[in-house]
C-alpha cells in the first residue's frame, strides 16, 4: 500500500512551508503525489524519481565528454584540488541542510579556502546593513498573529514564495487577526504590477532604482516634515496615505526582497528600510524581514557564524584566522578579479545564476560540482558528484526566512550508494587528512561528542 | 520606429521559471519559460517590432538573442525585464558596488531586432561560454 507521510518540509523556498502531505510507493522509493505543495514544489518532490537523474559521479574526459567513475575516485580528486589550490573557493549551499554545510565548514578550514553562500548574490547587502543599522525584526508566527498592515517592498511572493501570502502575510487568519485578509492592509511597492501588486490594496508604481528616495520620503513624512509633490515617481498624496496606513496599523510588517539587494544603493537601500522600520516603530508596532530565497539559504548564515564568526564571504586562506569583508571575499568579485585557483559549487548552480563572464573566470581552473541533478554548473564541471536530495531522501535541519531552525525529514530513500552532502564532505576532510598526514580532529571530536552523547542516553 | 531602443533591464524571479528550473535548465520547459524578455507594447511599437520577435539585448557585459513578448506582469515604458536564469546572466553586469552582490536589477540595455537570429540553448550559451559547446550536444 502506498503510504502518506504527514508534515513533510518543502526544499524549496525561504517559507519553508512544513505542512506538505506526500505519497509515496511501497517500496518506499518513488514519490506518486503531494498536497499543499505549490508547483514548485511539486515539481522538486517529483523530480527526485526521475530516472534521468546521474547516480554516479561523471568526470570529464579530454574530449569534452563525461565518464563515470566511483564515488572513492572522485573523493580523492575533490580533496587533491582543494589541497593543490592556493585559494580555493567553495560556494553555494542554497538547497543543502545544516549537517552539509558544517560538514564543508570542516573542509574549508582544511583547505584554506573561501567558503561563501548564495546570500552573496542575494541578501549579501541585508547583512551588510544589519551589521550597521541592527535587525527588528519577527517570525512568520507573529506576522500570522498581529500584522494587520503589510508592506511587500522590491519582492514578488506571489511568484518567488508561492505560498506566503496565504500562509503568513495576506489571506490567514490568525490570534489578533481574525479576519484574515479583510483586516489586513496591504502595500506594495515595485516598479511592475507585479501579481502580488495586484493583490495590494495601495500599489506604489516607484521609478525602478530609486528605493532609498522613497524610503527617505517616508521617514520624512513619518518624522513630521513635509515632501515634494513627487518622489521617486510617486505622486505626494500617495505617499502620505500609506505613510498614515502603516501609522494607525496596529503592526505593520515590512517585507522587502531583491528589488533593494540586486539594484543600486544594495546595502543602503535595506538600511534606510531598517531605519524607517525604527521610526514607525514611535508611532506602533513594526517589524521587518529579508524575503530569503531558498528553504535553508539562512541556514549558512547561521552555521558558519556559529563555526567562524562571519555569515558569508569567510576567507579562511591566511590559515590564523577567518576574514569577511564582500567586495574582497566575495564570489563574484574573487572570479572577476581571477584570485582563486579552484571552483566547488555545492547545492546551487553558479554556471546558471553567475553573471557568465564570472562563469567564464572560474572555469580557467578545475571546476566541481556537488548537486544530485544535472544543472548548468554541472555541465561545465570538470567532476560532477551527485548527492541525496535534502528534504525529499535526506534529512536535516534548516532554517526559515525568519531564522527559525525546523527539522525537515526525508520522504523516499536515495539511489543506492549516492551519499549525503554531509557523508560526502566527511569523507573529503577525512581523505585531505590521509594526504598531509594530520589527524581528522573533527571527524575525531565529533566521535566523541557522539559517543559521550550516547553515553547520556 | 527605430533601429534600437534604449530600455532599463531588471532580472528578477518568476513561477514558471522556478517551476521550469526545478523540472531541469535542459528541459524545453526552462527554454520556454526564461529566454524571453518582457517589455511594454509602447516600446515594443517604437522598436517597430511585434510581439514574440526575437530580439536581441546587448548591455555593457554582453549580448544575448531572447524573445520579445507582452508583459505577463504589468512593465511601463522603459523598463524591460527578463526573467532570472542563463539567458538574463548573459547581460547581467558583474560590477557589485563592493557588496558581491552583481548588478542583476537597474542596468541600460539596447535592444533591437533580430527576426532572423536563433535563440540558443541554456546548454548552448553555458558550454559555448566556456569552450565546451559541440554541435549535437556532448
Amino acid at each position: 500500500m502506498p503510504k502518506w507521510i504527514t508534515q513533510v518540509g518543502c526544499p524549496y523556498c525561504g517559507s519553508s512551508c512544513d505542512d506538505l502531505e506526500v505519497l509515496v510507493s511501497d517500496d518506499g522509493r518513488k514519490v506518486l503525489e503531494t498536497r499543499n505543495a505549490c508547483v514548485i514544489g511539486n515539481e522538486i518532490f517529483h523530480h527526485a524519481s526521475s530516472p534521468n537523474r546521474p547516480t554516479r559521479p561523471r568526470m570529464r574526459q579530454e574530449d569534452g565528454t563525461v565518464k563515470e567513475i566511483t564515488y572513492d575516485e572522485a573523493i580523492d580528486y575533490t580533496a587533491k584540488a582543494l589541497l593543490k589550490a592556493k585559494k580555493p573557493l567553495i560556494y553555494g549551499f542554497g538547497s543543502t541542510n545544516c549537517e552539509g554545510m558544517s560538514a564543508v565548514g570542516r573542509v574549508a578550514e582544511k583547505a584554506g579556502a573561501v567558503l561563501d553562500n548564495c546570500a552573496s548574490i542575494c541578501h549579501g547587502p541585508s547583512f551588510l546593513a544589519i551589521f550597521d543599522n541592527g535587525y527588528p525584526s519577527c517570525t512568520l508566527g507573529e506576522v500570522k498573529n498581529r500584522a494587520d498592515v503589510v508592506l511587500f517592498w522590491g519582492c514578488n511572493p506571489m511568484h518567488a514564495h508561492p505560498r506566503h501570502t496565504s500562509r503568513y502575510s495576506i489571506f490567514p487568519r490568525g490570534f489578533f487577526t481574525t479576519k484574515g485578509n479583510m483586516q489586513r492592509t496591504i502595500i506594495c511597492v515595485d516598479p511592475r504590477e507585479t501579481d502580488t501588486a495586484k493583490l495590494a490594496d495601495i500599489h506604489l508604481m516607484i521609478d525602478q532604482g530609486h528605493d532609498y528616495e522613497l524610503f527617505d520620503a517616508f521617514r520624512t513624512v513619518l518624522r513630521g516634515h513635509d515632501i515634494p509633490d513627487v518622489v521617486a515617481g510617486i505622486k505626494k498624496e500617495q505617499i502620505l496615505e500609506a505613510a498614515g496606513k502603516m501609522k494607525n496599523g496596529r503592526f505593520v510588517m515590512i517585507f522587502y526582497g531583491m528589488g533593494c539587494c540586486h539594484t543600486d544603493g544594495r546595502n543602503h537601500n535595506v538600511d534606510i528600510a531598517i531605519s524607517t522600520t525604527r521610526d514607525l516603530n514611535s508611532h506602533t508596532k513594526a517589524s521587518i524581514m529579508a524575503m530569503r530565497g531558498h528553504y535553508n539559504i539562512a541556514g549558512p548564515g547561521q552555521v558558519w557564524s556559529w563555526q567562524f564568526g562571519f555569515p558569508y564571504c569567510v576567507d579562511l586562506s591566511r590559515g590564523t584566522h577567518a576574514h569577511m569583508n564582500p567586495g574582497e571575499t566575495s564570489s563574484i568579485d574573487l572570479a572577476m578579479r581571477d584570485e582563486v585557483d579552484c571552483f566547488v559549487n555545492v547545492g546551487t548552480d553558479a554556471g546558471a545564476h553567475f553573471p557568465i563572464e564570472a562563469v567564464r573566470h572560474l572555469k580557467k581552473h578545475p571546476f566541481i560540482t556537488v548537486d544530485p541533478n544535472i544543472c548548468m554548473a554541472s555541465e561545465i564541471s570538470d567532476l560532477h558528484i551527485p548527492v541525496r536530495v535534502v528534504g525529499v531522501e535526506e534529512p536535516g535541519v534548516v532554517y526559515r526566512m525568519d531564522n527559525v531552525p525546523i527539522q525537515f525529514k526525508k520522504v523516499i530513500d536515495g539511489p543506492d550508494g549516492v551519499p549525503s552532502d554531509e557523508e560526502l564532505f566527511d569523507k573529503v576532510y577525512e581523505r585531505m587528512c590521509e594526504l598531509t598526514e594530520t589527524e581528522p580532529i573533527w571527524i575525531l571530536n565529533r566521535g566523541h561528542a557522539h559517543g559521550s552523547s550516547t553515553a547520556e542516553q | 520606429m527605430k533601429e534600437k531602443i534604449v530600455l532599463n533591464m531588471i532580472t528578477q524571479r518568476a513561477i514558471e521559471e522556478g517551476q521550469a528550473m526545478e523540472k531541469g535548465k535542459t528541459t524545453p520547459e526552462y527554454f520556454k519559460a526564461c529566454s524571453i524578455v518582457e517589455m511594454n507594447p509602447e516600446d515594443m511599437k517604437k522598436l517597430g517590432i511585434w510581439r514574440n520577435t526575437n530580439v536581441r539585448v546587448t548591455s555593457e557585459a554582453g549580448s544575448v538573442i531572447v524573445k520579445a513578448i507582452e508583459p505577463t506582469q504589468y512593465v511601463p515604458p522603459g523598463l524591460a525585464h527578463i526573467r532570472q536564469g542563463v539567458w538574463a546572466n548573459q547581460v547581467v553586469p558583474p560590477r557589485t558596488q563592493s557588496t558581491g552582490t552583481p548588478q542583476y536589477s537597474g542596468f541600460p540595455v539596447t535592444i533591437e531586432p533580430a527576426i532572423d537570429e536563433r535563440i540558443k540553448t541554456a546548454l548552448e550559451l553555458v558550454q559555448g561560454a566556456v569552450g565546451l559547446w559541440k554541435e549535437g550536444g556532448n
